[in-house]
């Protein structure tokens, strides 16, 4: 297995088990304070309809000549590798408060309870919700692992890749019955949006005629450059802060 | 009813632009430009392999400094 796909391989894992810790928040709250038959359908529903995205998309992305998936692709990855780094970075250098899988839950299950119910019956409330955020949390999976997988012909590893990390996040949430707060979700982020832009920067400029010097091993210099240059920017920026009264905002975003 | 419709399709753009452009639109247009320009010079036979991370590292630098971080 090449570097590069064990990096694909990784940064699908890891980018998996991030959402997957995000939506089993959601599902907690709505479960716990709702009705987990109700909430458990919305997760179903949604797992369906993001089936039927891989299904639509998967064909239709793989079908792409491999020049105009590379440059749409790595756009695309650029575009949110540059997202994802952007807020870890933020995180990570205390500008922007970090995410708070315990405080969210709070919030969602307040929202929850003062939400109308009617009759013992099936509950809207808890579908909408759990359907809304394990679709959300899911689409961003989807995307990472059809766009990584279409570009090195390894969709069904990315795809077994972000399973076992759904898997394992859902193991992991039955025993620990509460929100999963210790796992360190921002340097996964960090590490997925170094990845990603990476990956992209990579592509994107392949697939609009540039060739690197070193052609694939071009990536071996660019992910640990990408990750000492973010790192560097933290540093810089906590530094910054530590002068100047920290903003700390409060954070439900992902 | 067609109010609901619109403010339906309005809540789904609005996804689709949080999912891809993100929080700050003016690095996704970055990035396209960053791929434009690598085209334009690798068509006219110039090394274009360092437009994007050059492109990278600016518009992370100016997207983070109007987050005020920096």
């Amino acid at each position: 297995m090449s570097g590069a796909e064990i990096g694909l391989l990784l940064s699908v894992f890891l980018a998996c088990a991030v959402e997957a810790v995000e939506a089993l928040t959601i599902v907690l709250a709505v479960g716990t304070t709702r009705s987990w038959s109700s909430s458990l359908t919305g997760v179903g529903a949604a797992a369906l309809a993001l089936a039927a995205i891989v299904a639509a998309l998967g064909s239709a992305v793989t079908a792409l000549p491999i020049g105009v998936l590379r440059v749409v692709v790595g756009g695309l990855l650029l575009t949110f590798g540059l997202q994802w780094l952007r807020k870890a970075i933020l995180r990570g250098a205390g500008v922007k408060a970090l995410h708070d899988e315990l405080g969210i839950y709070e919030a969602e299950a307040e929202a929850a309870l003062a939400a109308s119910r009617r009759g013992d019956g099936f509950d809207g409330y808890a579908f909408a919700v759990a359907f809304k955020g394990v679709l959300l949390e899911g689409l961003e999976v989807v995307f990472i692992v059809l766009t990584f997988g279409a570009n090195q012909h390894h969709v069904r590893p990315a795809a077994a890749a972000a399973g076992v990390a759904v898997a394992l996040v859902i193991l992991a949430g039955v025993a620990a019955r509460a929100p999963l707060a210790r796992v360190p979700e921002n340097t996964m982020k960090f590490a997925v949006g170094v990845m990603l832009t990476s990956f992209g920067m990579f592509w994107g400029a392949e697939g609009a005629g540039a060739h690197w010097p070193g052609g694939d091993a071009a990536l071996l210099a660019i992910v640990p450059l990408l990750a000492l240059a973010a790192l560097g920017t933290v540093s810089l920026l906590r530094a910054s802060a530590a002068r100047s009264e920290p903003v700390v905002q409060a954070s439900s975003g992902r | 009813m067609a109010g609901e419709r619109v403010s339906g399709l309005s809540s789904l753009l609005a996804g689709v632009w949080e999912f891809v452009v993100g929080d700050d639109w003016r690095m996704a247009a970055g990035v396209v430009l960053a791929l434009g320009a690598t085209a334009l010079l690798a068509s006219a036979g110039v090394a274009a392999w360092w437009v994007t991370p050059l492109a990278v590292l600016a518009l992370l630098g100016l997207s983070l400094r109007r987050a005020g971080g920096g």
